[in-house]
């Protein structure tokens, strides 16, 4: 025990005595919570939505056509009441959802003019914006081939409600991401050089000729890696909530477990690279190049995963950072609890058992 | 104690042989040393001996533990420093010698007495990081940290490579009294002036052992008689000698040629007739006793 603790000691010594990476290390979720403000827009195809109609007449028969005739929208027919809706949004199972009021039909007969309500998840200000933009052209668009045909200008009236996040303001999506990019990155990156760089220095051929066993060798460099990215976490919450005004809407302390074992599953991806790695700087690229683009492309904070096609989709399933994202989303922004991460949960913690044990199997007790 | 019995090993998938069928032991408390050039295939036989790397052929143990089945027993056990500087250049002297006590489960205090000697001439320097120390205090440091855990057998890969005449002298004093403190010791160098230092030694080149001896019975083995020429005008005097019929070798050992001869008896004299003519006239003739190197040269010339 008294041997783990040098050694550990030894590790935080490693970190401090080394300012540049430190100040990288800290540096980086600051920077990237400034980058970030800026997110990205892009084309959204196939959103799942909901549309539940109340009125069934012919109008909204002829409209429901018109809404799931392009690829913008994937209706989900199952959902057929409101009731539905809540627990449909907070799964995530839809995006937006149309609903058609029981007096549609007869507002429109009588006075020309009626409404139709439309409420988006603006927990991705990005994707809301977007998809209810396209649902208000729909509607135009019908209003006026309407007026053509029957000679008489009908007046469908879109009402937006935007869930969750009723400003749409760019922060609740980004901070999620951000917080899965920062995390993954820092960890994978410390841990890669820790070992790779005792095997240049020499230093582990010292240390595999002594009592010391290969398992205290690996928790002794996690540990530091582990404390500092949960320091790291708690900037960012704490810059979030500051700046941007966005606090934890769920349980700090089910946020924090479920960081920790992400950061514990970046943490074993950079001993793999680690061990296998032959210098410093290879394992820094591979790091890099490695975790860094799959973080940024895969995890569907950048580009929403239901427009990828079908192969990178399946590719996002075993990108940590996916399942991550979508657990922060839950817990941070909607205020979800366990009942509704034990999925992604269990994933990581799989994930991260998996690569810690292959770790553990992969390590060169010997030089060669 | 260390045994090794044919042990071969290759690397890059056989292409390169370090080592070909290598066989010495060392007794409990010697000093002994393995003498040759770089590249000899030294480093190798540290790590195969230090669990590091497994032979391709052959067996070896340190202390009765087999270097393949019981390699956690060996690493408990030895003290190992490599060839390369191999400590936290981040860490400072104390804290680096602190950290491989503990990690082998000892403290500074327990061993000092052991250590007390090399320590004590870095201690004033114990605040200053590793990697800022000069060459000899590295070594020194290094010593004390593969010493603090009072190992029974000792691997020193080179350990005087790159430190000061007056270091090196100490260094040896030291392990003079460790071999007294019953510590087996395996020393490895590349100059040929220590080889005497130590119980026994075994010369080595290009992965063979060419002779295992006491340094006096190396020297004993040297056949024939061993001559000193010196003159004035050495590189003209190395072109005649070795051109001279009856010169079996010539080497140049400082200011002077140290020469064999084909057929002993009264050459010395002939060859200083031939030198006269051949325009040395303060060519100078002595005999000798030959050194652990000309025996070395020796070796390798058969």
């Amino acid at each position: 025990m008294n041997q783990l603790l040098t050694f550990i000691r030894k590790e935080f010594l490693h970190v401090f005595r080394d300012r540049k990476t430190l100040l990288m290390l800290f540096g980086l979720p600051i920077a990237q919570i400034v980058l970030f403000g800026f997110a990205l827009s892009n084309e959204i195809k196939n959103s799942r939505i909901a549309i539940v109609d109340y009125s069934k007449d012919a109008v909204t028969t002829q409209l429901v056509n018109k809404i799931s005739s392009g690829n913008y929208f994937d209706i989900q027919r199952t959902l057929q009441s409101a009731t539905q809706l809540e627990t449909a949004f907070k799964k995530g199972d839809i995006r937006m959802a149309v609903i058609f009021p029981a007096n549609f039909s007869t507002d429109l007969v009588h006075t020309g003019k009626a409404a139709i309500q439309v409420i988006a998840d603006a927990s991705d200000p990005n994707l809301a914006t977007t998809i209810t933009n396209y649902i208000t052209r729909i509607v135009n668009d019908f209003n006026t081939q309407t007026a053509l045909t029957a000679g008489r200008p009908l007046q469908i009236v879109p009402e937006m409600q935007f869930l969750y996040n009723p400003e749409l303001k760019g922060a609740p999506n980004f901070v999620p991401g951000v917080m899965a990019l920062v995390l993954m990155l820092v960890c994978t990156m410390m841990t890669s050089v820790a070992i790779v760089k005792e095997k240049e220095l020499g230093t582990m051929e010292i240390l595999l000729v002594s009592p010391f066993k290969p398992i205290y060798i690996i928790i002794s460099k996690l540990t530091p890696n582990l404390l500092i990215s949960i320091v790291n976490l708690f900037i960012i919450l704490v810059l979030s909530a500051l700046f941007l005004d966005l606090h934890v809407k769920g349980s700090i302390l089910l946020l924090t477990f479920d960081s920790m074992l992400f950061i514990l599953t970046s943490l074993s991806i950079g001993l793999l690279l680690s061990i296998n790695a032959k210098t410093q700087q290879a394992a820094m690229m591979a790091s890099l190049m490695g975790m860094m683009l799959p973080t940024m492309l895969l995890t569907g904070f950048l580009f929403p995963i239901e427009n990828m096609p079908l192969p990178l989709q399946a590719l996002s399933n075993i990108v940590p950072s996916r399942w991550y994202f979508i657990i922060v989303k839950k817990v941070m922004l909607k205020g979800l609890g366990v009942t509704a991460v034990w999925k992604e949960t269990l994933i990581l913690a799989g994930m991260c058992l998996l690569l810690f044990a292959i770790s553990l199997r992969r390590f060169k007790i010997r030089l060669q | 104690m260390i045994t090794v019995t044919n042990i071969k090993k290759t690397y890059n998938k056989g292409q390169v042989t370090a080592l070909k069928d290598i066989s010495f032991s060392a007794d409990k408390g010697e000093l002994f040393g393995l003498i040759g050039p770089d590249g000899a295939g030294k480093t190798t036989l540290f790590r195969i001996l230090t669990t590091l790397l497994l032979p391709d052929q052959g067996e070896a143990n340190v202390n009765n533990y087999d270097i393949q089945k019981d390699y956690q027993q060996i690493r408990n056990c030895v003290g190992y420093m490599p060839g390369r500087f191999s400590l936290y250049q981040d860490l400072t002297v104390e804290e680096n010698l602190n950290f491989f006590a503990t990690v082998f489960g000892t403290t500074i205090k327990e061993n000092y007495d052991l250590i007390k000697d090399i320590y004590q001439q870095i201690e004033p320097f114990k605040d200053r990081r590793a990697g800022k120390l000069s060459g000899g205090m590295k070594q020194k440091l290094a010593l004390s940290c593969a010493l603090i855990h009072k190992p029974s057998v000792l691997f020193l890969d080179e350990p005087t490579t790159g430190v000061d005449v007056v270091s090196r002298k100490e260094f040896w004093a030291m392990l003079k009294k460790l071999k007294q403190e019953g510590i087996t010791i395996l020393v490895s160098t590349p100059y040929m002036d220590e080889a005497n230092l130590c119980d026994r030694i075994a010369l080595i080149q290009k992965g063979e052992i060419l002779s295992i001896d006491k340094p006096a019975g190396i020297v004993k083995a040297f056949p024939g008689d061993l001559y000193a020429v010196r003159a004035s005008s050495t590189h003209r005097l190395l072109q005649n000698v070795r051109n001279y019929p009856n010169t079996a070798t010539c080497f140049a050992f400082g200011d002077a040629l140290h020469v064999t001869f084909k057929t002993p008896g009264s050459e010395p004299t002939a060859l200083l007739d031939h030198l006269h003519k051949k325009d040395h006239p303060d060519v100078a003739i002595e005999k000798i006793s030959p050194t652990i190197e000309d025996c070395f040269i020796h070796l390798l010339k058969n």
